[in-house]
């Protein structure tokens, strides 16, 4: 049970693919410019992470090498697809914010990276937790990284106001670098920076 | 038989396309008729904000049946189109801009000193929206697109009943970057061009959306629209689109038509 737990807990910070590998991060700057459509997206691909590596470790036995790669990205480009159809289907407005990143979620390093050194070669309760806990680490940098830039860029979290802003009378002067991309390049790098500090990669030097 | 041979690479090869083109299919299918809903209910509610007639708390159709009618326009002479000329495509319940847009048969190619929205191509007809208050007519709304920074941006003015005067703004689809050139979303900017003038005295096409904010002492400031700070393309887009389609190469011949009639 414990190695279990370890298997989603692990990537989640100690091993957190964003931080660590510095796998994924396209998205990751992308769509965090509000904290909405850093959960939705977060949910998205967590779902498609977990479902893929319990697909592709379930058939692994059965897929041939010489065309591994592409069995792979079929699957989890369908299961993109499908995330994407609901996402429209019932969160239409966040689905009009995220525009094309979702279908994007086919190109995130994260995917490939887990079908490839993970569920190949574990069995699918494993592979499945492990999609799970890297999709979890993965949400994770997105929250924070939302969380900062809402807040930050305009004074507001999930849409509400929470400082009030100089436009409309208040004390806050929001900071536009902060909705741009640009801006969770540097969050992500304070991040990293943070904890690697706290908790050193093995074999890291300082 | 070995997993590496050519028959079983085939063969996982073609139940795997198999299984997932039916998951997505499904999927796309299945969950079609609730993004249509999604996406007309969108259009309608925007219809409504333009026109200033959205109550939250009744149905979006039950509202949009009350207070408005839809008519089609022929932009090039003005007329509206009567209900018997109305065809599959040319009908004010599915008229889609892009897919008319597009139709060379419905659609005009604009030459490079007409492409002022830079939209290439302009709809020789366009779906116009009244907002009827006992049922007398007392505002219009006509779409409007171009380009801004990033992405076409497709918005809805609305005008009062004598055509000169704007009576509501909105932008209902548009890719811009948020907290920049997103700020036309911003209620306060969409509620500074209630009441600006499109013409002057002689007609003149005067509106414009310019870099800054209006100087209210300005003799112009009546005609004039704060730009978005941070935003200068953007802004210039808007600027372009609006004077675009309230000018001859738009509206215009549908206004003076109105106008004659009055």
């Amino acid at each position: 049970m414990s190695k279990l737990m370890k298997i989603v807990k692990t990537p989640i910070i100690l091993e957190n693919p964003i931080v660590f590998q510095v796998l994924g991060i396209c998205s990751a700057l992308a769509v965090t410019s509000k904290l909405e459509t850093s959960i939705v997206m977060a949910l998205a691909v967590t779902f498609v992470l977990t479902f893929s590596n319990l697909t592709i470790s379930l058939i692994r036995k059965h897929i041939p090498g010489s065309i591994r790669i592409i069995v792979e990205m079929t699957i989890i480009a369908s299961l993109v697809i499908i995330a994407d159809q609901i996402i429209k289907a019932f969160a239409y407005n966040i689905s009009r914010q995220l525009s094309v990143y979702v279908g994007l979620i086919i190109t995130n390093c994260i995917l490939m990276g887990r079908a490839e050194a993970f569920a190949l070669h574990n069995p699918p309760l494993d592979s499945l937790l492990d999609g799970l806990g890297n999709g979890l680490g993965y949400s994770l940098v997105l929250l924070i990284v939302g969380f900062f830039r809402e807040l930050i860029g305009s004074g507001e979290l999930l849409g509400m106001q929470v400082l009030p802003v100089n436009t409309e009378g208040g004390w806050y002067y929001p900071n536009g670098l902060f909705l741009l991309p640009a801006s969770a390049f540097f969050l992500i790098g304070i991040l990293i920076w943070v904890l690697r500090a706290l908790w050193p990669k093995p074999g890291q030097e300082d | 038989m070995s997993v590496d041979s050519t028959a079983k690479t085939i063969r996982v090869a073609l139940v795997v396309c198999l299984v997932c083109s039916v998951l997505v299919s499904t999927a796309a299918v299945g969950l079609r008729g609730i993004q249509e809903k999604n996406k007309e209910q969108d259009k309608l509610k925007n219809i409504l904000i333009a026109g200033d007639v959205l109550d939250t708390e009744k149905d979006i159709r039950e509202i949009f049946d009350e207070y408005i009618q839809a008519d089609i326009v022929n932009l090039r002479t003005g007329k509206i189109m009567t209900k018997s000329e109305y065809t599959e495509v040319l009908n004010p319940e599915t008229f889609d801009i892009k897919t008319i847009a597009k139709a060379p048969q419905y659609s005009r190619k604009l030459s490079t000193e007409e492409n002022l929205a830079q939209i290439d191509r302009q709809p020789n007809y366009m779906v116009i929206y009244w907002v009827k208050v006992q049922s007398q007519k007392s505002k219009v709304i006509l779409p409007i697109f171009g380009k801004g920074l990033w992405s076409t941006m497709y918005g809805l003015i609305a005008l009062d009943r004598d055509l000169t005067t704007v009576k509501g703004f909105t932008f209902y689809e548009h890719g811009e970057t948020p907290g920049l050139g997103g700020e036309v979303d911003n209620p306060r900017w969409k509620a500074s061009w209630i009441g600006k003038k499109i013409f002057d005295k002689s007609g003149n096409l005067q509106i414009e959306v310019i870099k800054g904010n209006v100087n209210p002492a300005d003799s112009r400031a009546q005609y004039q629209v704060d730009g978005l700070s941070g935003a200068t393309i953007t802004t210039r887009g808007i600027n372009a689109l609006v004077r675009f389609w309230l000018s001859e190469n738009g509206y215009g011949p549908f206004i003076a038509r109105q106008r004659g009639m009055q």
